[in-house]
This record gives structure tokens, sequence and C-alpha cells, in this order.
């Protein structure tokens, strides 16, 4: 199915490239549009995000007297102090976001790729509701679950665990839905079948022959659970009140709300919010060969 | 597949993760009988905001809580109506903490829902440590106690004295000399204003109006009152709203770097705020250091002597703590015992509510940024003595989102803002029938 997507997407590109050199005029005017408004979009996106870096660079002092797109001085001293702050829990707190999602992403891929690979290949009563249901799932914000999983986790004394947080993160109704998606089409039936024929036992056909035609989908559905749970704020906040078990969320949300009293540690919290993208950023620059490789397979397929 | 193998050490190790995770073990259950032992070993959880608080805790669970087999530990939380709804969560599956940090307009909300305990015959006697306006705000003007008063937030006016006498101006006693002096300082200097009205924190309202003698909500049997549109509140409104109106002040919200910057180049020159504003000024305006004075609140009128207060927090025993005698027993101790208000003041800088630990050690010297004010903090308990009562209700979260929404298009428009105060009124009333509560009109 994608191989057709882009051979269709892939015709037209080809049938204009003659045309190109007779019309340019034309050409150029349509391109201009659509660029000019991404480029507009990238900048309404990166403006805030090279503010939190360039923010992070100034003193105390020069946060909010020096012009704001002058880098300061502070970065170093910035940084000391964040990690000196209460003996180095903001470094326990990264920590944390990185197990949060690393095994919270991991363990739902699993399940994702476990139930999307059944809902994609077997054919059994109940399917279609099971998979409707999920739907329903995939619509529900997750935010309006937090405070019922609360209420479920304190019942069996799970709460202000790392347990609690993990828990509900293991069924993504978006990751079951793309991985059926993407098992539907990159799982030919026949390769199933011949695998049944060869006396291949199902784990075996789902672990040595699904799986790896798979893992293209599977690194997509990661990589959302991942950024998801990196970034997820109020089940977290619910569940936990230990502050040695908060992600990276929760922590500078305690340090900019310090109670009337006491000022808001804002060069800490920003400098503390840009060291948090870094670990997404560089997760993105390393897992996107992945994505270049699926395109790969699409075209090689067809 | 050109990619096969890698990818299957992924999976490989994704199934791995999933096998291997195994449950944790619940903790231990504590001890269930309902009689409360106060001399028996008690182990209490208390949330709190407070910077450093695990510290001053220390003192206690090495001293007198070894002692009395009584010990504390500290999760540190965020501040705000946000833990307020955490707390409430948390005690709907009877897990909220055994002591409890919270806002005094935040405890009748706790209180309704039945999540604060009545501590007044554990914490023992402890009226005259503490203000009137103070103690009332604790025990919600009835003969139980819902929690100790910790810190307090007696409402002040500071100005920026070389400016103050650059222009001419005199301090104002009273509000109407204060509306002179706004209007005196934008004839000598039209680019200057002498404050800011700003609607981006309720509690600053709310404590003008508490000056003013506003009763907000008041309780008789099972009806509750609304009155943000009393008199007194309508007074403050229209005071503030008529400035706004003719220019005599800024109408641009505080806390803002546009804000900061005001203050730090001397184009605001006065500020109404509370006892911890040198905290505030020293990252907001760095410069001006040591240019900065003190004043009372102006007055209403100038026989009268009443300040609001502006933040200010309690310790409160959860209803869900099984060692509620011990839970007071600590609450009491760090709240009036005379070495854990001084750590309370040295380790996390909070401006203690017992009057006798208002000049305690940590308040012999003013604080850095007011140098050159010695008698900083004398003057501040003089005037934290004269804390007005307040009555909050336990829907302050939704009269103060209404606030900053009504209040702060109307400065932004220069509308009348006695219109915004209706829609303040009007909006708590509704939601508290919708809760069910039965409001008198």
């Amino acid at each position: 199915m994608s191989s057709s997507v882009a051979v269709r997407k892939a015709a037209p590109a080809a049938g204009t490239t003659p045309g190109t050199a007779q019309a340019p005029p034309l050409r150029r005017r349509i391109a201009l549009a659509p660029t000019a408004v991404l480029l507009l979009g990238a900048l309404y996106c990166l403006l805030p995000v090279a503010w939190v870096v360039i923010a992070s660079t100034k003193s105390g002092s020069e946060l909010f007297s020096s012009f704001t797109f002058l880098p300061g001085s502070g970065f170093t001293d910035n940084l000391k102090d964040l990690s000196a702050y209460r003996d180095g829990v903001y470094w326990k707190w990264m920590a944390n976001s990185a197990l949060y999602a690393g095994v919270g992403a991991l363990l739902s891929t699993a399940v994702s790729a476990l139930s999307g690979y059944a809902l994609a290949v077997y054919r059994f009563r109940g399917r279609e509701s099971i998979f409707n249901v999920l739907m329903a799932g995939v619509l529900m914000p997750p935010v309006i679950l937090a405070v019922p999983q609360y209420l479920l986790l304190a019942k069996a004394d799970l709460t202000d665990s790392y347990l609690s947080v993990l828990l509900p993160l293991v069924l993504s109704p978006y990751g079951i839905y793309l991985a059926r998606i993407y098992a539907a089409a990159a799982v030919p039936p026949d390769v199933v079948e011949a695998g049944r024929m060869d006396g291949a036992g199902e784990w075996r056909i789902f672990t040595r022959v699904a799986l790896p035609m798979m893992v293209p989908g599977l690194v997509t559905v990661f990589l959302f659970q991942f950024v998801a749970v990196w970034n997820n704020f109020l089940l977290p906040y619910i569940m936990l009140s230990d502050d040695e078990k908060f992600p990276i969320t929760l922590g500078l949300f305690t340090l900019l709300e310090q109670g009337a009293n006491t000022p808001a540690l804002y060069t800490l919290v920003i400098t503390g919010a840009f060291l948090a993208i870094v670990p997404l950023i560089a997760l993105f620059l390393v897992i996107q060969r992945f994505w270049s490789l699926d395109l790969l397979s699409g075209a090689v397929k067809s | 597949m050109p990619f096969t193998k890698q990818h299957r050490r992924l999976v490989a190790t994704a199934t791995a993760v999933v096998l291997g995770a195994s449950a944790l073990a619940a903790c231990g259950s504590s001890d269930d009988s309902d009689t409360q032992d106060a001399s028996g070993p008690a182990n209490l959880t208390y949330w709190t905001w407070t910077p450093n608080m695990d510290k001053v805790v220390d003192l206690w669970n090495k001293g007198p809580g070894k002692k009395q087999q009584i010990k504390v530990t500290v999760k540190k939380q965020a501040s705000g109506d946000t833990l307020v709804t955490k707390i409430l969560t948390a005690h709907k599956a009877k897990k909220a903490p055994d002591l409890v940090q919270a806002e005094y307009q935040a405890l009748p909300t706790l209180v309704s829902n039945d999540a604060l305990a009545d501590i007044s015959g554990d914490a023992g006697d402890l009226k005259g440590k503490f203000a009137d306006g103070i103690w009332q705000q604790a025990t919600l003007g009835t003969d139980a106690l819902y929690a100790i008063p910790q810190d307090s937030g007696p409402m002040m006016f500071y100005y920026r004295a070389d400016l103050f006498k650059k222009y001419g101006l005199e301090v104002p006693g009273t509000w109407d000399e204060f509306a002179e002096t706004a209007r005196a300082l934008k004839k000598k200097a039209p680019d200057k204003d002498l404050t800011t009205f700003s609607a981006n924190d309720s509690g600053l309202f709310a404590g003008l109006a508490q000056q003013a003698g506003a009763k907000w909500w008041t309780a008789s049997g099972d009806k509750w009152k609304v009155g943000i549109d009393d008199a007194a509140t309508k007074k403050v409104a229209d005071f503030w709203g008529g400035l706004v109106k003719e220019g005599a002040v800024d109408n641009q919200p505080m806390y803002t770097p546009a804000w900061n910057k005001a203050l730090n180049t001397g184009k605001q020159i006065a500020w109404v705020s509370a006892v911890w504003a040198p905290g505030t000024l020293t990252t907001a305006a760095p410069d001006t250091k040591g240019k900065w004075a003190m004043a009372p609140l102006p007055q209403w009128d100038a026989s009268s002597n009443a300040t609001g207060s502006w933040g200010g927090s309690s310790t409160a025993v959860t209803t869900d703590s099984k060692h509620r005698a011990a839970a007071a027993k600590f609450a009491a101790w760090l709240n009036t015992d005379k070495a854990a208000l001084t750590a309370l003041a040295k380790e996390s800088g909070i401006y203690p509510a017992a009057t006798d630990a208002q000049l305690s050690g940590a308040f012999q010297e003013p604080p850095a940024y007011f140098s050159n004010q010695a008698d900083f903090y004398p003057q501040a308990q003089k005037i934290a003595k004269t804390t007005a009562p307040a009555a909050w209700g336990p829907n302050v979260n939704v009269a103060y989102a209404t606030f900053k929404d009504a209040f702060a298009a109307a400065a932004k428009n220069k509308s009348d803002f006695g219109d915004a105060l209706t829609k303040m009124q009007d909006a708590t009333v509704a939601d508290m029938k919708k809760q069910g509560f039965e409001v008198a009109e």
C-alpha cells in the first residue's frame, strides 16, 4: 500500500520536470507562497527555542535587563547553580525522566507490537469491536484518565512509586493503532502463511518474521511514546509525592512554584528547560536514520 | 530486508525489558488503630513547598521528635492551587499525607471536603501567639482549629525614597493622598508612573479588599453568603478603576520582564506589596538596591490602622492521618518554637506568623536590599499586628480565576471595574450553587 502511494506521488513530480523549463515563472509563484508559510511556521516554532537557548546563558541580573536575543555570560554559573541545587536533585530528575520515558516507551512499544500484529494478522470474533474500542481510546485524552488511574493504583497501594507512573503508560491505544496499521501494510499474509508451511510456530513467526518487518513502524511508536512520556506532567504530578522520584517536568514546576514569598528560580528553570530538550533532540537525530530506511524499504518492495 | 539484524537486537531488548519488569513490593501498612496515642512512635509525611524545609524538620527529628518518637519526612511540592487539587485527589483515595502546607485561602476548600482535621484539642493554646486576623483565618471563625499559621504576608507600601525626594512627593498616609501623589507625579514627570494596577495576582486585590473591611464569604448555619461585590470591595475596585481610567497609574501587569525593567529603571517608583517584597525586588530591580523604603499601607481614613495580607500559609493535619495528635504536636512546634522559627527564617526565608518571632535573631538586621532602612523589621512587626481578618470561602480558586480574566480586561480597556467585580461575584455564586452549596441571596 505504502509503495503504491510512493509511486503515485512520484509520477507527477517526474512529469513536471521537463515542464519546468518551459514555464518557470508560474512554478516559482506557486512555490513561493508555501515556502513563505513554512518559513513563518518554522520561525514560530523555533523562536521560543532560541529564546530558551539564549536565556539559559544569562545570569540572574542579565535575564530581564539585557536585550532579549543577546547571549549573556552566566551559562556555566547557571549550570553550576543548577547542579548544586539541593545536592543535584536536577540530575536525579533527569535520570527519572529517562527511566520513565525509556522504559515506558519500550514497554508500550512491545505491547503495541504484539496487539497491533494480532489485530492485523489474525481473524477472530470481536476483532473489529476491540479495535473500535481502541479507536475510542485514541480519542480520549490521557489527561482525564490520570485521576481515575490514581484512585485505582491507590487501591493497590502502588502510588508514589516508579511503577505508578510506568504502569498506566504500558497500554497506548495510539501505539496499538499505529502498529496495527503498520503491520497490515508491512507484513504480507503470504509471508505468515509461508512461515506456517515451513512449520514455524506462531510466536516464532511473530518474533523472527513479522517483527523485523514492523521495526520501522515500531520505532515511530517508540519515539512518539518517548516524547509523550518525557513531556508528561499530570500523571506523575498526581501519582508522585516524593520529589526524589519526580521527572524533569515536575521538578522544574516545583522550582517555579516556590510560594509567594520566595522568588521563582527563573535562571535555574530556564537552564533546566534547555538541558531537558537536549536528550530529545539527540534521540531524534539518532533515530532519524531508521525513518530513511523505512522509505527505502518501500521503494525496494515495489 | 537489509536492516533485520540490528533491529532484531532492539526488539529483543524490548522483550527482555517487558519480561524483566517485576512488580515492586507494596509498602507496609501502618498502625490502623483509631485511638491517637501521642506518645507512641509515629512516622509522619509532610507535603510542603517551603524551600529547605527538610533542614528545619531535621531539627525536630534530632531533638523533640526523637524524644517523643515522632519522625517527620518532608516531601517537597509545588505551591499553589494545584497542590490543593492534589491533596483532595489523594484524600479521595484516603492517602493524603499526615501534614500539608496550605495557603489561608485554601483552608475552607480543604475543610469543606473534609480533608482537614480539627486539632483544637491537640495543639494546645496558641491563640495569643498570633495576630487576631491571622488566627481567625486558621479557625475560619469557629471554635475548631484547622491549621497552625506559619508565615504571613502583611501588606506595605514600597517606594523609591530618592525619587520621591527628587519629585517632592510625600509618602501617602491615606488612599486619597495616594491618588494625589500619583497625579502629582504625572504632572512633574509624565513618562513615569507611581505604580501599576495588575490583575495577574488575585492575592493583591484580595488583600486590599481585606484592608477595606470586605467579607467575601460568610457562613451562617448551612448557608453561605458571598459578598465579593460588597461596599468595601466596591470602594477598592472603583478607586483603582478611577486611577487607571484617568491614567494616573499604569495598567500593565506585574511580574513581566517589562515590569522588572520599569522598576529597575525608575519608570515606576512605588509598589503596593507585602513583607516579602525585598526578595522579589532583588531579582526584579537589582540596580536600585538601597534606594527603596518601606512604609505602612495607605489607609482609607486617617484614623484607621489596618493592613491586608498577601500570601502566607499554614500547617494543617489531614483527616487521613493516623497520628493526629502527634502531627498536631509537630505543627505546633514548627510554627511556635523559637529554634524552629529561627531556622525557618534563616533557611527558608519565611516571615513568621507568630508575633514574637517577627523580631527574633533572624530579623535583627534589615534585608540586604533595604540596608538603608534599619528599622525595617520592627516596623514590619507593628504593621503585621494590624492585619485585618479575612473571610475565605470554599471556591476561592474560582473567584481568583474570574478576577484575573475580568480585571485584566477592564484594566487593559480602562473600562469600569465595578462591572468586573459583578462578574466575579456572579461567577463565584454560580459555581458554589453548582457544587451544591446553599447560597443566601
